[in-house]
């Protein structure tokens, strides 16, 4: 069976809601295949109705705990709800230990609800693409709300608000004072900022402050919007801040009141720039992963080791490699995606 | 396409609630470049076969020193082999006397690791016997 055929079949099965073909269309798309190309190629023209709701923030801010939560409200409202948690693979080994099942253990039983571990194998940009490709898979099976759990977050990464439809940050109490929440990064790229662990001492203090300083400073909207425009630039996001307890469901219905009104204004202009960018990194992360793949092509490797070599030693800047790199990729005949070594009965 | 990367669902069934163990396997074959998904205490049979259903698993190992494994596994073989996950491969560590080792077999496990048993074995003896995958 052809790639192609395997890849029909797969996206015909999941989209009759067979759960172990999904499962397994998604390690597919983690893998890169071309089995997961041809998939999505089929069911990128009939999916798109789900909300891919992205939840970011630090390593052990409560994202988990979160997502628990968001899942448990969504199904209070008879829907089924899809998540992916996202945990970090070693620079050394490759390895993982993915570990947000832990959190989720109330939904184990539970059919309608759907988490699915991956790791980040740490390919540059591959990330986006794996993620996006993964959410429109369960999007596709017939989820309507897509929780991506990212792993855990520094100050700038902002990826996740590339891809996601809406992006919740999520803060714990007391992590820092009124100065990063004005600081460029992680938190301006925030539909909604969340505030966890809400039950705890100066819980509410932190939400006041970033309430106070994510507005402090900033102008009046319609000016913001007028001048952002006017200077060609993106305009600044506005968050709401809310106050969540998670285990004990405290603001979690006010949340997903929040996101499902979000998703309500999907068709209106509201999510029209998130639904732009995210375009504009699949195609990015598309792009990087054909190139990176003609690159690594049997045919021209020692020409590109060579130029890594007269880079290492000075000999050659990289950016005179890189357009040698770009000439040697022009000179391919065009229809190339058979590698030349083998016959072409090998092929396919 | 990249290297595939055998995935490995570490699970406690049952009751008891010693898991270095288990976090031990889950940290070593990390170093050993396994995807290990790890799911925590006090599971059933049922969200055992669930999550190695969703996670699309390779391989369920189950950690078990509460002397209830000739209950919880042969469940947890029959779940896994219900769900369509009959070529999933089971493993089982922990306190296992040597006398049930050929009924748990018997029951769909493939191997037992007893008390001593390196990482190194674990991995050596993962990779050597996955199934293999449908497609490339």
């Amino acid at each position: 069976m052809t790639a192609a055929d395997r890849g029909a079949e797969l996206a015909e099965r999941v989209r009759a809601g067979d759960r172990r073909t999904l499962a397994r269309l998604l390690t597919e798309i983690e893998n890169r295949s071309a089995v997961a190309e041809s998939a999505l190629r089929v069911l990128y023209p009939v999916v798109g109705g789900a909300h891919l709701v992205g939840i970011t923030g630090a390593p052990g801010a409560g994202k988990s705990t979160l997502v628990a939560a968001l899942a448990r409200a969504v199904r209070s409202t008879g829907r089924p709800a899809a998540v992916l948690a996202i945990d970090p693979s070693s620079p050394i080994t490759g390895g993982a230990i993915l570990g947000d099942r832990i959190r989720m253990q109330e939904h184990a039983g539970d059919r309608d609800v759907f988490i699915r571990s991956m790791a980040s194998r740490g390919h540059a940009g591959g990330l986006a693409a794996a993620s996006v490709d993964a959410a429109a898979a369960l999007d596709a099976a017939g989820f309507p709300i897509v929780f991506m759990e990212t792993v855990g977050a520094g100050q700038s990464e902002v990826e996740v608000a590339s891809i996601a439809d809406t992006t919740v940050v999520v803060e714990a109490p007391e992590m820092g004072d009124e100065v990063q929440a004005i600081k460029a990064g992680l938190l301006e790229v925030a539909d909604i900022v969340v505030v966890t662990k809400g039950d705890r001492p100066g819980a509410q203090r932190t939400a006041a402050q970033l309430r106070a300083m994510l507005t402090v400073g900033a102008t009046d909207e319609a000016e913001a919007i007028r001048r952002a425009e006017a200077g060609g630039r993106r305009r600044p996001k506005r968050p709401q801040v809310l106050l969540v307890t998670a285990p004990t469901n405290d603001g979690v219905p006010e949340l997903l009141a929040a996101l499902d009104r979000r998703a309500a204004g999907r068709d209106t202009a509201m999510l029209q720039p998130a639904r732009l960018a995210r375009a504009a990194a699949q195609l990015d992360a598309v792009m990087a992963e054909r190139l990176r793949a003609r690159i690594r092509d049997g045919r021209h490797r020692h020409r590109i080791d060579a130029l890594l070599v007269a880079i290492a030693g000075h000999e050659l800047d990289p950016y005179a490699a890189a357009d040698r790199v770009m000439a040697i990729l022009d000179g391919d005949e065009p229809a190339n995606d058979a590698e030349p070594d083998r016959p072409a009965a090998d092929r396919a | 396409m990249i290297e595939r990367r055998i995935k490995v669902l570490i699970a406690k069934p049952g009751l008891d609630g010693h898991d270095r163990g288990a976090k031990v396997l889950a940290r070593g074959l990390r170093d050993e470049g396994f995807e290990v998904v790890y799911t925590g205490l006090r599971q059933t049979p049922e969200m055992i076969a669930s999550a190695a259903l969703q996670e699309d698993a390779d391989v369920v190992g189950l950690s078990i020193l509460s002397g209830a494994h000739m209950t919880l596994v042969p469940r947890v073989c029959r779940m896994l082999r219900d769900e369509g996950l009959g070529d999933v491969l089971v493993t089982v560590g922990g306190i296992i006397p040597d006398d049930d080792i050929a009924a748990l077999r018997e029951a769909g496990v493939d191997r037992v690791f007893g008390p001593g048993t390196t990482i190194g074995e674990v991995a050596e003896y993962l990779r050597d016997n996955v199934r293999p995958r449908e497609s490339a």
